[in-house]
């Protein structure tokens, strides 16, 4: 393994961290500007997560080392789960952590320790958002699992980096599945983010909270992490729907050039999410939480008809 | 060793410190042994087979230890030997209430049967050992005598369980009429020139006989209430192994004696399988006892298995032998993890149950202060059965969907359908499992204690402690290094369907590879990427942070006073997914609300409760006791109690039996 090697693998690690934050600062923008509102510049959640570092942090009395080590495993595991995605190439091959399985559970993984963390504390709001998380969570991932191996079977591997490579080169046949399990995946995209119509990240208001009634009890720099992880994990999945679905312009080397234009591709992409997203949340109301099921139910049928149509 | 184990803890009966300890020490030594003879089989190749001829006519006592056998056996002594280790402790609450002696006595000789079940190689000294097994199980089920509900639960098993073997006898009796002889290597012989029918045929009768056994849905009425009533470490016994017995006769019926099997065998599998997992989870999420949540995940983990069973039978059908591998592989490695998480979860409940005195979860909470390191193991066990990476648990269902994702990669049509619904539940099988165990690690060990049985709730004894850590070791070896253990579980597998798996092992990070590099993963490097990753980032926010005070405070409640109620309950943790799956469970309400006043303005306690409408009672069970009801009725009147009668009945008997004499060539 070469010095450089090293290098490109240590980049593609600190991209999603890196990058997250301004993500959800463009989708706060675009936001603001869709409600009439000038809205914080775009840098406002870096300012943020700086500020939560640096203050004093109050945790509760019942909370047990569950409540403490929660932040951290969630945290790292978007990060491996970054390290395993195709995000502007395709020549860094990952065949220990990259198949689909592997992510979507590690995934699962920081949910369940998150939701751990929710009841811990003990407090009515921390337990009711567990429960509807692990709710979302549970229907999310039939949709999830099923839309991504719709790519598999048409790019013929699990391996989340190849399935990238493999997609390119597919006749137009293969455009129909392709959509249908976009639209199922962009569903789950929704519903594993905390985004309108399941949630609404902006409140705090007890009768329509999820992901922030887990996380309500944390202060400090552990608030910090955990929103931090939030916004990574919304960037990991907006570059699988980006880089498995429409692979365009994705570099298959490691030269300077390709390189420079796949993050410009990536950044275009993004922003297309972020503006959905965001006009999403501008027009649309949140459902009622146990219609929720519907939605999620529709994906899950229009991935196995995907997965039906696949020759 | 172990039949010892069972006599002598019936003479020490008087003394409870000895009979535990001879009892307990001579089953640890008997699984000891066998567990390293069944390991050394399993790594060497196929093993003996011995017997000796008996008196009696067709019954040989004969064993034989092929790599299947081997495997299981060794499945069987990894769970006793951990779980007799854990009795040592957990028995001693027994002592001056029931009579350690006779658990010993029925604990052994439950083992022992055990372990001649998975070595039979007889037809008929099999359904001696089996029989064995079920009623040492049914003594150790009502063990706890004095409880009317336990009591209730052994007779609805020994019903159950008795139904099914009538089934599995007429199995084995069809085979007999093809063979002559009970010997399985006959029985393999006999049935090869089998006419579809009478395949068919067997295939249902083991279908219902075994599957009662492993408690597939729609048969599984008697698990949930007999797991719970035995004592724990007998419970894990019952849930980690026993039922894999059931598991381990379908394989050697379906793969071993029966020749050519047809495809619909396999997608019933699947389809029974998907069922069983789904709802199995549905059911374990409405239920507060804790015991019985643990058996409802039986159900679900035995749907998994027969998920990896029925590919493999599909694949086998279609000539697809490789595939067939792979997929009885995935079969085989669930089940050794499903029996490692099981016991552990098991033994864990067990000491919190012993400690708190309750099954209701909703009277716990808080219990990680209170019993540290049984949270630390309850908590590994979850993620285990989770399915969260880096465990066992991971593996094997990551190798059961690789294998579906072949038969939708290969088949067409109608199986192809079916392959997907059953990767559909499968998916929805490991969010809910999660959900679940979201729900039963949190409300038992976190937040704060909901009775004073909970607030005085203590660590077990340091042997039982000892055992779960034997668990939970094995739980984290079989996923951290579940590419070595993958090449020892792959030529069991490949033994029965005849060629090897596509599954290879390399050892570049212990990393698996399916087909050509169709998948391939290595939980190796997701554990040390993880540990990595998690070493790192708490050393980074350590150095940027360091200056930060931390000062605990009160759980936030909008200024109320914070008490236990507040906290959420079990109840209200899952009645969000269960009234979303309403249409299946049939959940049923009643709220009981005490007022203070005539006019109903203030009320003073409210009492809400939610069960689920027994929908296999109601339309299965129910009807099938009115017919046999009716048909009993029927028959009565030839009862006439006139001895004349009698005698004229068994005139005609043997007439009739001298008739078919005579008409037999």
């Amino acid at each position: 393994m070469s010095v450089t090697l090293v290098i490109y693998w240590s980049l593609q690690i600190l991209l999603i961290p890196t990058l997250s934050p301004l993500l959800v600062g463009v989708t706060r923008r675009l936001k603001a500007v869709l409600q009439n509102r000038t809205g914080a510049p775009v840098w406002q959640s870096y300012r943020d997560l700086w500020k939560l570092f640096h203050k004093n942090e109050v945790i509760s009395e019942d909370a047990s080392w569950i409540f403490l080590i929660a932040p951290y495993l969630v945290f790292a595991v978007t990060l491996i789960v970054g390290a395993s995605i195709p995000l502007i190439t395709t020549a860094l091959s990952n065949h220990l952590t990259g198949d689909f399985l592997v992510v979507v559970y590690l995934l699962a993984f920081g949910t369940f320790f998150l939701a751990l963390a929710g009841l811990d504390a003990g407090s009515a709001f921390g337990g009711f958002g567990s429960s509807r998380e692990m709710m979302v969570a549970a229907l999310a991932e039939g949709g999830l699992i099923l839309s991504l191996l719709t790519l598999a079977l048409l790019s013929r591997t699990t391996n989340l980096i190849a399935i990238s490579e493999n997609i390119h080169a597919l006749p137009m046949a293969s455009f129909t599945p392709i959509v249908l399990a976009f639209i199922s995946f962009s569903i789950a995209l929704l519903a594993e983010n905390s985004r309108y119509p399941f949630d609404n990240p902006s409140t705090h208001l007890e009768l329509t909270m999820i992901h922030e009634a887990m996380i309500l009890e944390y202060s400090g720099k552990r608030l910090g992490l955990m929103e931090w992880t939030s916004a990574n994990k919304f960037l990991i999945f907006i570059s699988l729907g980006a880089n498995l679905f429409f692979p365009w312009g994705i570099a298959s080397s490691l030269d300077p050039q390709p390189l420079m234009l796949a993050f410009a591709a990536l950044a275009v992409k993004a922003m297309i999410f972020c503006a959905f997203v965001a006009v999403l949340e501008s027009s649309i109301a949140k459902l009622r939480i146990l219609r929720l099921p519907e939605l999620m139910y529709t994906s899950m049928i229009i991935s196995a008809i995907a997965v039906g149509l696949v020759v | 060793m172990f039949a010892a184990g069972a006599i002598g803890s019936v003479l020490l009966k008087r003394n409870n410190l000895a009979a535990n300890a001879w009892g307990g020490g001579l089953a640890i030594a008997g699984s000891a042994a066998g567990l390293i003879f069944s390991t050394s089989i399993l790594f060497n190749g196929n093993g003996p087979s011995f017997g000796t001829a008996s008196s009696f006519p067709l019954l040989d006592i004969t064993f034989c230890l092929d790599q299947l056998a081997a495997f299981f056996m060794m499945v069987v002594c990894l769970v006793s030997l951990l779980a007799s280790i854990y009795s040592l402790g957990y028995v001693r609450h027994y002592y001056g209430k029931y009579s350690v002696g006779v658990l010993g006595f029925f604990y052994n000789t439950f083992i022992a049967s055990m372990v001649l079940v998975v070595t039979a190689h007889n037809a008929l000294f099999f359904l001696i050992a089996w029989e064995v097994m079920s009623l040492a199980s049914y003594f150790l089920v009502i063990f706890e005598r004095r409880e009317p509900s336990n009591v209730r639960a052994g007779s609805l098993y020994f019903v159950m369980t008795h139904a099914g073997t009538v089934f599995i006898i007429i199995s084995f009796l069809l085979m007999f009429t093809l063979a002559g002889s009970f010997d399985f290597e006959a029985l393999k012989a006999g049935v090869a020139s089998a006419s579809p029918l009478m395949k068919n045929a067997i295939f249902l009768t083991a279908l219902v006989g075994f599957g009662t056994k492993a408690g597939i849905i729609p048969l599984h009425i008697w698990l949930p209430g007999a797991h719970p009533a035995a004592p724990s470490h007998v419970s894990a016994l019952m849930s980690g192994v026993m039922i894999k017995t059931g598991i381990y006769m379908l394989i050697r019926i379906y793969f071993d004696i029966l020749p050519d099997t047809y495809e619909w065998w396999g997608l019933a599998l699947l389809a029974i399988g998907a069922l069983s997992s789904l709802l199995g989870v549905l059911y374990a999420l409405s239920e507060h006892d804790l015991k019985r949540l643990l058996a409802f995940h039986s159900i679900e983990n035995i749907g998994i298995i027969l998920l990896g069973i029925g590919s493999s039978l599909v694949f086998s059908s279609a000539g697809m032998d490789s595939l067939a591998a792979l997929a009885l592989t995935a079969a085989l490695f669930h089940t050794l993890n499903h029996a490692t998480f099981k016991g552990l979860l098991f033994i864990a409940a067990g000491s919190v149950i012993a400690s708190t005195g309750t099954r209701n979860i909703e009277e716990y909470g808080g219990l990680i202060k209170f019993m540290p390191l049984t949270a630390l193991f309850f908590l590994v066990g979850s993620m285990a059965i989770s399915a969260l990476p880096p465990l066992n648990g991971f593996f094997s269902e990551w190798l059961t969907f690789q294998a579906m994702f072949q038969g939708v990669a290969s088949f067409d049509a109608a199986s192809k359908a079916i392959f997907i619904l059953a990767i559909a539940s499968l998916a929805l099988t490991g969010g809910l499992a999660a959900a679940c165990f979201v729900k039963a690690f949190g409300i038992t060990f976190l937040a704060r204690p909901r009775s004073d049985a909970a607030a005085a709730a203590r660590e077990p004894q340091k042997v039982s402690l000892l055992a779960m850590a034997g668990f939970a070791a094995v739980i984290a070896a079989l996923g951290i290094f579940a590419g070595s253990a993958l090449r020892e579980i792959t030529p069991v597998a490949a033994n029965i369907t005849g060629t090897p798996a596509i599954a290879t092992a390399t050892n570049g990070f212990q990393s698996v590879s399916i087909q050509d590099g169709f998948a391939s993963l290595s939980m190796s490097a997701i554990f040390v990427l993880f540990a990595a990753a998690v070493v790192s980032l708490t050393a980074a926010v350590f150095i940027l942070t360091r200056r930060v005070q931390i000062t605990r405070g009160r759980t936030w409640d909008c200024g109320a006073d914070l008490t236990p109620k507040m906290e959420i309950t079990a109840t209200g943790f899952s009645r969000s997914l269960i009234t979303v799956t309403r249409g299946v469970l049939r959940p049923q309400r009643e709220t009981e609300i005490e007022y203070h006043d005539a006019n109903r303005y203030f009320p003073k306690t409210g009492t809400v409760t939610m069960w689920l409408h027994d929908i296999y009672q109601a339309y299965l069970y129910q009807p099938l006791q009115e017919l046999t009801t009716v048909i009993a009725n029927k028959i009565t009147r030839v009862q006439s109690g006139n001895t004349n009668a009698y005698i004229l009945y068994i005139f005609f008997t043997l007439i009739g039996i001298l008739v078919m004499m005579d008409l037999k060539p």
